[in-house]
């Protein structure tokens, strides 16, 4: 069930602020891309394009190309509510439902869709909690609320929400800045589990995280202060971290800014 | 849906990572659902829009042919006969007895008031601050009538020797002399007023008061300020806006409270003569329309009455709005 | 604040006077309170401290009197049961007793109605307002909610009057009455529902869209299902307001001393109107005592409503 990506040539608006320019590159399915770069460089912006989330801010618009396979995700006949079922989202700060138990924010994304068959929503539940490494956690107490749970256990919570839809790809926009590192460490385990099924895309601050989960890394920056941001270079992990192509990407990895 | 271009509202652009807590218009989709549900909530505020116009347009459309028929100067007579051949009528007493009562009110209410907050944010101790706010909030659960019953019945036989005494001793002053009125006057119907304003004044002042940012605060007991010092250099001052607004809705709801009015006013007898005194009788717009209720019989003598509620209307839409100035310019201020 | 009359109170010599050089010579007084500053400092925070008191005290004397009045004249009416069961049929000013209970239907008949009415219109505006407005339409209907929730009573009675019997030519009735109150409880919906909106966090509305969830049911199943409880809890406040409107009766619901269900055609009987015939002859004990056992009536529905919605709302915030 996973999808290879390809953007080409993509800018990203803000009104009439240009927050991110000629973006081109393709996302491997199956594999874990990292995004890196400094606060503010449009990483978080352009992960957005990808199931057209940046849409729900006023103003929020592209230009270009994204392709999910042989799919234009802004076709004019394209929706962007399907666009979002089949890429899901885990986002930086854990957000489970508040008013919803662990067993119902799993299912919400099958019931507000309008999937009402209990045994169907039963399977999906603990397939998707075991999926998310939460099950052995939480089976005996699904009915509880889920924001009763551990910071570690929401955002794996949120995890299953995302796959209990059967997305094609998991966007992650910095989903462990908000946990501590045994946690942190549980979800990059996920992590790992999780691209053999689906095509996944992380943003992170942290580069010994994208060294440690990704497969390939995609380096962005500004280009100067006030400039839209852009991508620098993407590369196997390895390279990026051992050889990279260029400079910038050199001096953000060993530290001498951003 | 096609790509919105060009939105030219710059105060809507959003952080580069696109944190903004309003929804774009995106989110929804052509579907039935939110076309539906979108819909409906767009007609709901339109339907709040045309209602508030009507509002406008029915009392000036009703108000304009008894205006055209008025023998006597609508803002400057004192006479009060719509009905008949020649109808006259003008609202001068009624404009001097709604703002004067309501000054009297504003004088009381808006120092206590805004005492009781400075009470309950600064002074009361932690224990006794949600009780005693739920309890100055209560005041204003209290329905509007059983202040009214409250005033007429119980209060007002306490008040009258105190006014007396006032006469008395102050009466060479204008606006304290005696006029022979032995029912409610002006300045008793301020009182009452005061006390049913009392809470709004309070709720907004707390509120700001409560907002005063503690480093405003420990800045200035950092520098020994005693808590009195405190309050005047930090607390005051940031609260000032919220205090001012919160008089003017207060206000608003003085000038056009109606039936604890209508219950205390002593109506002037016909061809009285004018006075300054506060502790003269006297209808204020809402006793006077609602005391009439029954009389009207005729378009001629409503349209009278629905000019008097548009004068009020329009009193009480600037007062409102001053506060809702005052209150805008403050939030620019602090975000 | 230095002026001569402060100077009386030997304390409110504040931070300003204790570092201002005494021009020409220092006065005695000056003098002294130069000498003692934190003294006379101390003084000042105890007298503001003694005015705060104060007021927070004179706030409370008319509350409780109020209050002490109206329970102490008013609750053996509702001890007898034919206050909650019969109506003021062939009961004149000067008999005794008589019930209640046909107001009370009344009321509480009027304001389910307004509330039917106003609730959908005022929460759907502050959906508008939070979830889809931006713009002219939206700064529009915000000017407008404004200026309707400063709206006397007595003027949003009038325009009823204005429209529904001198224009329609359809008499005065309990409908009539229950569409004024609903100009007056509109904005206080709006207002109260767009502030529980606007606590609704945003990660919520992301996480639905993210999930492949169209907006409308966002909003009602995520987003309104959040807020519900303070949604609840500002309707009830509402009620509560409206309740105890007089005036929009006065004009529009002139009223009966029977039982009467239909909203739509003749007099309707509601407690404020109970209140205001007795008030006429408040000078006999008998309808005194009806007076004061209605307003009793009447504050303790008002207070039971907004008990209930400060409970909700509690609830509510203590399961975030």
């Amino acid at each position: 069930m996973a999808k290879r990506i390809d953007v080409s040539d993509l800018n990203v608006y803000y009104g009439s602020f240009k927050a991110v320019e000629g973006v081109s590159m393709t996302v491997e399915p199956r594999s874990v891309t990292a995004f890196i770069g400094p606060s503010g460089c449009g990483k978080s912006t352009f992960l957005r394009t990808l199931n057209r989330m940046h849409e729900v801010v006023p103003g929020g618009r592209v230009e270009g190309k994204v392709m999910l396979d042989d799919q234009d995700l802004y076709a004019s006949s394209m929706d962007p509510v399907t666009v979002r079922r089949t890429v899901g989202m885990v986002f930086q700060r854990p957000n489970p439902f508040p008013t919803m138990s662990i067993y119902d924010n799993v299912a919400a994304g099958l019931r507000l869709n309008g999937v009402k068959n209990k045994k169907t929503l039963d399977g999906i539940v603990e397939q998707s909690l075991q999926g998310a490494n939460l099950w052995t956690e939480v089976k005996d107490r699904l009915s509880k609320p889920g924001a009763g749970l551990s910071g570690g256990q929401q955002q794996r919570l949120c995890i299953a929400r995302a796959i209990a839809v059967q997305p094609q790809v998991l966007l992650m926009d910095e989903p462990c800045s908000a946990l501590d590192p045994i946690s942190t460490l549980a979800i990059e385990d996920l992590v790992n589990e999780l691209k053999n099924d689906f095509t996944i895309v992380i943003v992170t601050h942290n580069m010994q995280q994208a060294a440690r989960v990704s497969d390939r890394t995609a380096f962005f920056n500004l280009k100067a202060t006030g400039e839209p941001g852009r991508l620098v270079e993407i590369d196997d992990t390895t390279r990026i971290f051992n050889n990279p192509a260029e400079q910038a990407t050199e001096d953000y990895i060993s530290g001498r800014f951003g | 849906m096609s790509t919105v271009t060009g939105v030219s509202a710059a105060d809507e652009l959003p952080q580069p990572d696109g944190k903004k807590p309003r929804q774009g218009d995106r989110a929804s989709t052509g579907r039935i659902g939110d076309r539906l549900f979108g819909g409906a909530a767009t007609l709901s505020g339109v339907i709040v829009i045309v209602l508030v116009t009507l509002i406008g347009a029915f009392l000036v459309v009703q108000a304009v042919p008894a205006l055209m028929n008025n023998s006597a100067s609508f803002f400057t007579s004192r006479v009060w006969a719509p009905g008949g051949e020649q109808p006259a009528f003008g609202i001068l007493e009624f404009l001097w007895t709604t703002v004067a009562a309501s000054t009297v009110a504003m004088l009381l209410a808006v120092p206590v008031g805004v005492g009781v907050a400075l009470f309950l944010t600064q002074y009361a101790p932690t224990w006794l601050r949600g009780p005693a706010a739920t309890l100055v909030d209560l005041l204003a659960a209290v329905p509007s009538i059983v202040y009214g019953l409250w005033g007429l019945v119980t209060f007002f036989p306490v008040w009258k020797p105190v006014q007396n005494g006032i006469e008395d001793t102050l009466g060479w002053f204008p606006l304290l002399a005696p006029t022979g009125i032995s029912g409610g006057t002006i300045f008793f119907i301020g009182i009452v007023l005061s006390i049913m304003v009392l809470p709004i004044v309070t709720a907004l002042s707390r509120e700001v008061f409560a907002q005063t940012p503690t480093a405003h605060k420990e800045g200035a007991l950092a520098l020994g300020a005693t808590q009195w010092e405190m309050i005047r250099t930090s607390v005051l001052p940031f609260g000032r806006p919220g205090v001012i607004s919160a008089a003017m809705l207060a206000l608003g709801r003085a000038l056009g409270e109606t039936i604890a009015v209508t219950f205390l006013v002593s109506a002037l007898a016909d061809g009285s003569s004018w006075t300054w005194s506060l502790f003269n009788g006297g209808e204020t717009f809402a006793s006077k329309i609602a005391n009439n209720a029954a009389e009207f019989s005729n378009p001629g003598k409503t349209g009278a009455y629905i000019a008097a509620g548009l004068v009020l209307f329009v009193l009480t839409f600037i007062v409102n709005s001053i506060a809702r100035v005052v209150i805008e310019r403050r939030k620019a201020f602090t975000e | 604040m230095s002026t001569a009359t402060d100077r009386r109170v030997p304390g409110d010599a504040a931070v300003d006077d204790a570092v201002a050089p005494p021009g020409g010579g220092p006065s005695r007084d000056a003098l002294a309170e130069m000498r003692n500053p934190q003294r006379s400092r101390a003084v000042t925070d105890i007298v503001a401290r003694v005015v705060m008191w104060g007021a927070f005290l004179v706030a409370v004397v008319p509350l409780v009197w109020i209050l002490g009045t109206v329970v102490a004249k008013g609750v053996h009416m509702l001890t007898s049961s034919t206050w909650w069961t019969g109506n003021q049929r062939n009961i004149n000013s000067d008999d005794f007793g008589g019930g209640a209970r046909h107001a009370i239907e009344g009321t509480l008949q009027m304001v389910g109605v307004t509330a039917l009415i106003a609730v959908p219109i005022g929460v759907l505006t502050a959906v508008y307002l939070v979830e889809y407005g931006r713009g002219p339409l939206a700064r529009m209907i915000s000017f407008t909610v404004d200026i309707l929730s400063g709206i006397p009573s007595i003027v949003a009675a009038l325009f009823i009057y204005a429209v529904w019997v001198t224009t329609f030519g359809i008499g005065r009735s309990g409908f009539a009455a229950s569409l004024a109150l609903v100009l007056l409880m509109i904005p206080v919906v709006v207002r109260s529902t767009e502030e529980m909106l606007k606590l609704v966090p945003n990660e919520l509305r992301e996480a639905a869209y993210a999930l492949g969830v169209p907006k409308w049911v966002t909003v009602v199943k995520v987003v309104l299902r959040t807020a519900f409880s303070g949604i609840i809890t500002g309707v009830l406040l509402g009620i509560a307001r409206v309740m105890g409107e007089t005036a929009p009766l006065l004009i529009l619901a002139p009223y009966t001393k029977n039982f009467q269900r239909d909203l739509f055609n003749g007099n309707f009987p509601t407690l404020p109107m109970m209140i205001n015939q007795d008030r006429g002859d408040y000078a006999l004990a008998t309808a005194a005592e009806r007076m004061w056992g209605a307003a009793l009536t009447l504050i303790l529905l008002v207070l039971l409503l907004n008990i209930i919605g400060r409970a909700i709302a509690h609830l509510g915030s203590v399961k975030k």
